[in-house]
C-alpha cells in the first residue's frame, strides 16, 4: 500500500507520466520542487477523512450549484415575468414607438440593428482574438513579447466599457463627425478581443504536446498543426469562449452610447445612428411609463433567449464531446 | 441526440452562410420598408398615413433626401422630444432623432457639432455659452415633486416648508415626529420612523433644480452644499435615476425622495405639499408648474438662464425648472438648422396637448415670442439669420 | 517552442496535402505574422486607449498631481475631487465578488465535469451561461428592485443584530451598498468562471485522472492534485476573465451603489466604484475639469489592472517553480 500512501501525501505519482505535468509540457519530471517536509510526510489522513472530505465537497458542489441556478431562476424569472408579454408580433415587426402614451409599437429596428453590429463585431473580433490566442498558445510560447501581450490582453478584459466608448468615439466618430453602428461595432469587437483572446490561449495550451509532435513528425507544416490539430482538439473550449466574448458584449449600453448613438428610424446599414436594443432598454426602462418599460423588458428577454440560442447552435455545429 | 459528423468544410459554410444570410436580410427588409407598399405589418410608408393612431408605423427609413435632424441630450426631456418628433413626422416628413445621452453629452455633442442641437437640462451660464458659440433657448417645463413614503399619512397631505425640508437633506431632522414638522402638521399623526433621505446618485438636471431651490430658501445649505448637477449630499441614499430614486422611496418605510412629476405621477406615490414664496401651501400639478412658469421674469436674464424656482405667484410651485436646447449660434447649414427650428416651433404651438399628455409644461405663449425673438436675433448661417 | 522546420523534406507521397506546392513556401510565414499581428493588435489596442485616456486626463492630472490618489474630497460644486474613495470601493467590491464567485465556480465546474450526467451536465452549464446573457443594466435593474430590498429587509438587520461586532458588518442596513454590490458582481463573473473552468477540467486527459483514480484517490483529491494542477494556468485565466469582468462592470455597480463618496468600513454603507463613478457622472458632466477627473479615474483602473496583473505574474512564477512546472 505503499504506492497508496505516496499519493496521499504529495500528490505526485510515482512514475512521471509524460502528460501529467500542466499544461503538458513533454519532457523530464520536474526540476527543482520543493522537498517534502518531514512533517508533511508523518501526516497521514486516514480513509474516513479522506471520505468525509470528498463528500463534504460533494455536498458543497451541489448546494453551490443549486444556489447558482437558484439564482439564476430568480433573474430568469424577473426577466421573463416581466418581459414575455410584451412579446407579440407587433413587438418583432414595428419600429419603436416615438410617443410613450400609444400602446402597441415594437422593438424590430432595434432587434435589427443589435444583430447587425454584433455579427460585425463578432467578425471582427473573434477570428482576431483566435488569432492572438494562437499566438500566445503556439507560436510565441514562453517568450517575452507573449507575456506582455497575454498582460495587455487581461488589462483590456478588464476595461470599462464606458472608457471603450470613449477610445471609439474618439477615434471613429469624432473625426468623421457623425455615428454609425461601425463605430459601435469596432466599440463591441474591442470589448470581444481579449476574452476570445485570452481563453483561446487557455485552451489551446491544454491540448496534450502529443498531439503536436505526432503533427509535425508526420512532415505538416507549423499552420497545419496548428488549424488541423490543436485547434480541432480545442474545439469545446473556443466555442466556448466565442460565445463568452459574444455574451459579454450582448448586454452592453455604454459602448454603443457614443457610437452607435440609437435611433427611432429602421435601420438601413451601419452607415449612420443605428438602432439597437441595450441603449433602447436603457432610455425605456428607467422611464416613467409602462408603455416603455414592457417594450424594455421584452427586449431584455430577447437578449438572453438569442444568446441562448447562439450558444445552442454555435456548439451544435462546431463542439463535441470530448469522448475519452 | 444522434451525433451529427459534418467536415470542418461544411461547419464553416453553415457558419458563413448565417453570419451572411443576416445583413442580406437586413438589405431586403429595408427595401420592403422603404417601398410604398403600405404593408401593414411593416413600420408604414412615407409618412403620409395615420399619424400616432398606427403603433410605430409612423417611423420609416430615413428618405433618400436629408429630411432628417439629430439631437442628443437631456433624459428629462427625452420622452417629450420623442413624441413630438413622431407626430412631427407624421405632418411634415422631417425625421428627428433624438437620444437621452445625457445633458453633459448634449453640450459636448453640440460644441463637437456631431448634432444639430443638444438638450441640457441646467442652463449654461452666457459666458459658457459666449465661449463656446452657443444659442440656449428652453425647450420644455417640468416639476420636481417630494415622493415620501411614511405610514397613516394620505395622499398629498403631508406639508413641508423649504427650511424643514433643507433640514430634513442636511441630516439636521431625523424623524418624522420632529416638533418642526409637527408644527407644519397639527391634523396629522407622525410616527417616530427615520427618516431616510434619498438623492440622486447620478448626476442630473432634476438634482440641479432641487438643490437650487434648497440653496435660494436655505443660507445653510447654500453655503454647506451649494447647488449643481451633483452635489456633496450630507446624508442620505442614492438612487440611479428619477427611477432608482422612486424605486428606494418605495422599497424604504420613512423614506423621502425628490423625483420628477413624471415618476411620482406613474407610480401613484405619495407625495408633500410645499409652502412657496407667496405663503400659500401647494401642491404639485401642470397647473402649479405652468403658474411657476408664467410668473418667471424671463426677459430679464440673458440667454433664459434662469431657474424657475421659489417663482412667486399663490399658486405657482416652488420647485420648478426649464430645460434647455442649445444650438451653434453659425449654423453650417442653413437648412437643416431652419428645420429645427421649425420643429421646435410647431411642438410650442401644436404640441401642448402631446407635452400634457406626458405631464410637461407647455411654454407659456410670452415666453415663446421672446424665444422665438432670440431666434431671429441670434442665430445665423453665413452672415443671414435664419429665422423666420 | 524550439525551432521546427516548417517542412519535412522528403514528404512520402500519399500523404494527402492540401496547399498547393507553391504556396507551400508562403503559408507557414504568412501564418507566423498574421497571428504576430493579430497578438501585435491587442497590445496596440491598450497602448491606444491609454493614450486617450492620458490626452483627456492631462487637465485633472495638472491640476490635482499626486494627491488625487489618496485624497476623499469630492466636492463637484467646488471643483475639488480626490479617488480614494473610487478606489477602495473598486477593490473591496472586486475583493468581496472574487472571494465569492471563484470557489462557487470552482466547484460548480467540478459538479459538471465529474458529478453529473453528461446531458444534465450540458442544460445546467447551459443554464449557468444564460446567467452571461443577461445585459448588466438588467442586473442592475433586478438588483435595485429585487436584491436590493432583499439585503435591506432580511440579510443586512439579520447580520447587522447578530454579526454587527465585526466591523465590516456596521452601517445603515437598507440593502444598498458594499456587499449588495459585491454580491451582484459575483453573480455576474459566475458564469465566466464556470464556464472556462469547466472546459478547463473537461480537457484534463482521462489518463491522468485514471492514474489518480486509480491508486485510490477520491475525486475530491484527483481533482484537487491532479486536474486543477493540471489545467492551473486555464483556471488562472478563468479567474483573470472574472476579475477583468468584476473590474469593469460599469452598469450593474451603479445601480446599487448609492454613489457615497467617502471610505466607510462597514459594508452597508453606501460606496462607489471608479466604474460606478464613470456610469453616474459621465453623461451629465459639463464642466470640463470634471469630465477630465472621470478620465483620470478610468486611467487610475488601467493602472490597478495593470498592477494586479503584474503581482499575479510575479506570483504564478513562484507557483509553477514550485510545482514543478518549466513556465
Amino acid at each position: 500500500m505503499s504506492g497508496f500512501r505516496d499519493a496521499t501525501r504529495s500528490g505526485a505519482p510515482l512514475e512521471a507520466p509524460a502528460t501529467a505535468w500542466p499544461g503538458g509540457q513533454a519532457g523530464a519530471p520536474p526540476s527543482g520542487s520543493a522537498p517534502i517536509s518531514p512533517q508533511r510526510q508523518l501526516r497521514q489522513r486516514s480513509p474516513r477523512t479522506r471520505r468525509l472530505a470528498d463528500r463534504a465537497v460533494r455536498v458543497f458542489a451541489w448546494a453551490a450549484a443549486w444556489l447558482g441556478i437558484a439564482v439564476l431562476a430568480l433573474i430568469l424569472y424577473a426577466v421573463v415575468s416581466r418581459g414575455l408579454h410584451a412579446w407579440s408580433t407587433d413587438f418583432f415587426t414595428r419600429a419603436t414607438p416615438g410617443d410613450p402614451m400609444q400602446t402597441g409599437g415594437g422593438m424590430a429596428n432595434a432587434i435589427l440593428g443589435t444583430v447587425l453590429i454584433t455579427a460585425f463585431a463578432a467578425v471582427l473580433g473573434i477570428p482576431l482574438g483566435l488569432l492572438a490566442g494562437i499566438y500566445l498558445a503556439e507560436i510565441g510560447r514562453g517568450s517575452r513579447l507573449a507575456t506582455a501581450v497575454r498582460i495587455m490582453a487581461n488589462v483590456l478584459s478588464g476595461a470599462p466599457s464606458i472608457i471603450v466608448g470613449i477610445f471609439a468615439y474618439a477615434l471613429l466618430v469624432k473625426p468623421l463627425g457623425h455615428y454609425s453602428g461601425y463605430a459601435g461595432g469596432f466599440a463591441l469587437a474591442v470589448i470581444m478581443l481579449p476574452v476570445m483572446a485570452r481563453t483561446a490561449e487557455d485552451m489551446l495550451v491544454m491540448v496534450p504536446n502529443e498531439m503536436r509532435e505526432s503533427a509535425l513528425a508526420l512532415g505538416a507544416p507549423r499552420w497545419k498543426v496548428t488549424f488541423g490539430v490543436v485547434l480541432r482538439a480545442a474545439r469545446s473550449g473556443l466555442v466556448t469562449g466565442a460565445v463568452l466574448a459574444l455574451v459579454r458584449v450582448s448586454g452592453e449600453t455604454a459602448p454603443l452610447l457614443f457610437t452607435a448613438f440609437n435611433s427611432p428610424f429602421w435601420t438601413r446599414g451601419l452607415g449612420g445612428p443605428t438602432a439597437n436594443l441595450t441603449v433602447t432598454i436603457y432610455n425605456f426602462a428607467l422611464s416613467p411609463y409602462r408603455n416603455w418599460q414592457d417594450l424594455a423588458w421584452g427586449a431584455a428577454l430577447l437578449i438572453v433567449v438569442a444568446v441562448l440560442g447562439v450558444s445552442v447552435v454555435a456548439r451544435l455545429l462546431f463542439a463535441r464531446e470530448t469522448e475519452r | 441526440m444522434k451525433e451529427v459528423r459534418w467536415a470542418t468544410r461544411t461547419r464553416v459554410a453553415a457558419l458563413l452562410i448565417l453570419v451572411l444570410a443576416l445583413p442580406a436580410l437586413a438589405a431586403i427588409l429595408a427595401a420592403c420598408g422603404s417601398s410604398s407598399s403600405g404593408n401593414a405589418t411593416l413600420p408604414g410608408n412615407g409618412g403620409t398615413t395615420s399619424p400616432s393612431a398606427g403603433a410605430g408605423s409612423t417611423f420609416t427609413v430615413p428618405p433618400r433626401t436629408s429630411n432628417a435632424i439629430i439631437g442628443a441630450g437631456s433624459t428629462f426631456a427625452y420622452p417629450l422630444y420623442s413624441k413630438w418628433a413622431s407626430e412631427y413626422q407624421a405632418v411634415s416628413g422631417v425625421n428627428l432623432n433624438y437620444q437621452a445621452i445625457g445633458s453633459g453629452g448634449g453640450i459636448a455633442q453640440i460644441e463637437a457639432k456631431t448634432v444639430d442641437f443638444g438638450a441640457s437640462d441646467a442652463p449654461l451660464a452666457p459666458a459658457d455659452l459666449q465661449a463656446n458659440n452657443l444659442v440656449q433657448f428652453p425647450g420644455t417645463i417640468g416639476g420636481v415633486v417630494l415622493a415620501i413614503n411614511v405610514g397613516g399619512i394620505g395622499q398629498g397631505q403631508l406639508r413641508l416648508t423649504g427650511p424643514v425640508l433643507a433640514k430634513v437633506y442636511l441630516g439636521q431632522i431625523t424623524k418624522w415626529n420632529d416638533p418642526a414638522i409637527a408644527a407644519l402638521n397639527p391634523g396629522l399623526k407622525l410616527p417616530a420612523t427615520q427618516i431616510t433621505v434619498v438623492h440622486r446618485s447620478d448626476g442630473s438636471g432634476t438634482s440641479w433644480i432641487f438643490t437650487n431651490y434648497l440653496s435660494a430658501i436655505s443660507p445653510d445649505w447654500k453655503n454647506k452644499v451649494g447647488f449643481g448637477t451633483e452635489v456633496n449630499w450630507p446624508t442620505g441614499v442614492g438612487g440611479k435615476g428619477s427611477a432608482g430614486v422612486a424605486a428606494y422611496v418605495q422599497q424604504i418605510n420613512g423614506s423621502i425622495g425628490y423625483v420628477e412629476y413624471a415618476y411620482a405621477l406613474q407610480n401613484n406615490m405619495n407625495y408633500a405639499q410645499l409652502q412657496n414664496k407667496a405663503g400659500a401651501w401647494v401642491k404639485p400639478s401642470l397647473a402649479s408648474f405652468a403658474a411657476a412658469a408664467a410668473n418667471a421674469n424671463w426677459a430679464k436674464v440673458p440667454d433664459f438662464d434662469l431657474a424657475l424656482v421659489n417663482e412667486p405667484g399663490a399658486t405657482s410651485w416652488p420647485i420648478t425648472g426649464a430645460s434647455f436646447v442649445l444650438m451653434q449660434k453659425e449654423q453650417t447649414d442653413a437648412a437643416r438648422g431652419k428645420m429645427v427650428l421649425k420643429f421646435f416651433d410647431w411642438g410650442f404651438k401644436n404640441g401642448r396637448a402631446a407635452s400634457q399628455s406626458l405631464d410637461y409644461v407647455p411654454l407659456p405663449d410670452k415666453l415663446v415670442t421672446l424665444v422665438e425673438h432670440t431666434w431671429s436675433t441670434s442665430l445665423t448661417a453665413n452672415g443671414a439669420p435664419i429665422w423666420p | 517552442m524550439s525551432a521546427i522546420p516548417s517542412e519535412a523534406p522528403n514528404r512520402p507521397r500519399g500523404v494527402a496535402t492540401a496547399t498547393p506546392r507553391g504556396a507551400r513556401r508562403f503559408a507557414d510565414p504568412l501564418f507566423h505574422l498574421t497571428v504576430r499581428l493579430a497578438a501585435a493588435s491587442v497590445a496596440v489596442l491598450v497602448v491606444a486607449i491609454f493614450i486617450v485616456l492620458v490626452l483627456d486626463a492631462r487637465l485633472s492630472i495638472r491640476t490635482f498631481g499626486l494627491k488625487f490618489l489618496w485624497s476623499d474630497v469630492w466636492l463637484p460644486t467646488n471643483h475639488q475631487f480626490g479617488a480614494l474613495s473610487s478606489i477602495y470601493g473598486t477593490l473591496v467590491s472586486t475583493a468581496i465578488a472574487m472571494a465569492i464567485a471563484t470557489p462557487l465556480a470552482l466547484v460548480i465546474a467540478l459538479l459538471l465535469v465529474e458529478l453529473l450526467h453528461p446531458a444534465v451536465s450540458r442544460v445546467v452549464g447551459t443554464a449557468i451561461e444564460l446567467l452571461a446573457a443577461v445585459p448588466s443594466i438588467i442586473y442592475g435593474m433586478w438588483g435595485l428592485f429585487v436584491l436590493a430590498p432583499f439585503m435591506g429587509r432580511h440579510v443586512e438587520p439579520w447580520l447587522s443584530a447578530h454579526l454587527g461586532f465585526i466591523p465590516v458588518f456596521s452601517g445603515p442596513p437598507l440593502g444598498i451598498g458594499m456587499l449588495t454590490a459585491g454580491l451582484i458582481l459575483a453573480l455576474m463573473i459566475l458564469p465566466f468562471i464556470t464556464a472556462v473552468a469547466r472546459d478547463v477540467l473537461r480537457m484534463v486527459p482521462q489518463v491522468t485522472k485514471e492514474a489518480g483514480y486509480g491508486m485510490g484517490s477520491t475525486t475530491w483529491e484527483v481533482t484537487r492534485k491532479v486536474s486543477l494542477r493540471y489545467g492551473l494556468q486555464g483556471i488562472i485565466g478563468a479567474l483573470f476573465l472574472g476579475l477583468g469582468r468584476a473590474l469593469g462592470e460599469t452598469m450593474a455597480v451603479a445601480f446599487v451603489a448609492g454613489q457615497l463618496m467617502q471610505v466607510k468600513v462597514g459594508w452597508f454603507w453606501n460606496m462607489n466604484t471608479i466604474t460606478s463613478t464613470l456610469a453616474n457622472s459621465f453623461t451629465e458632466a459639463s464642466d470640463k475639469l470634471f469630465l477630465s477627473v472621470l478620465i483620470e479615474l478610468g486611467l487610475i483602473l488601467f493602472a490597478i489592472t495593470v498592477t494586479i496583473q503584474l503581482i499575479a505574474q510575479v506570483w504564478l512564477r513562484r507557483v509553477g517553480r514550485s510545482l514543478g512546472s518549466e513556465r
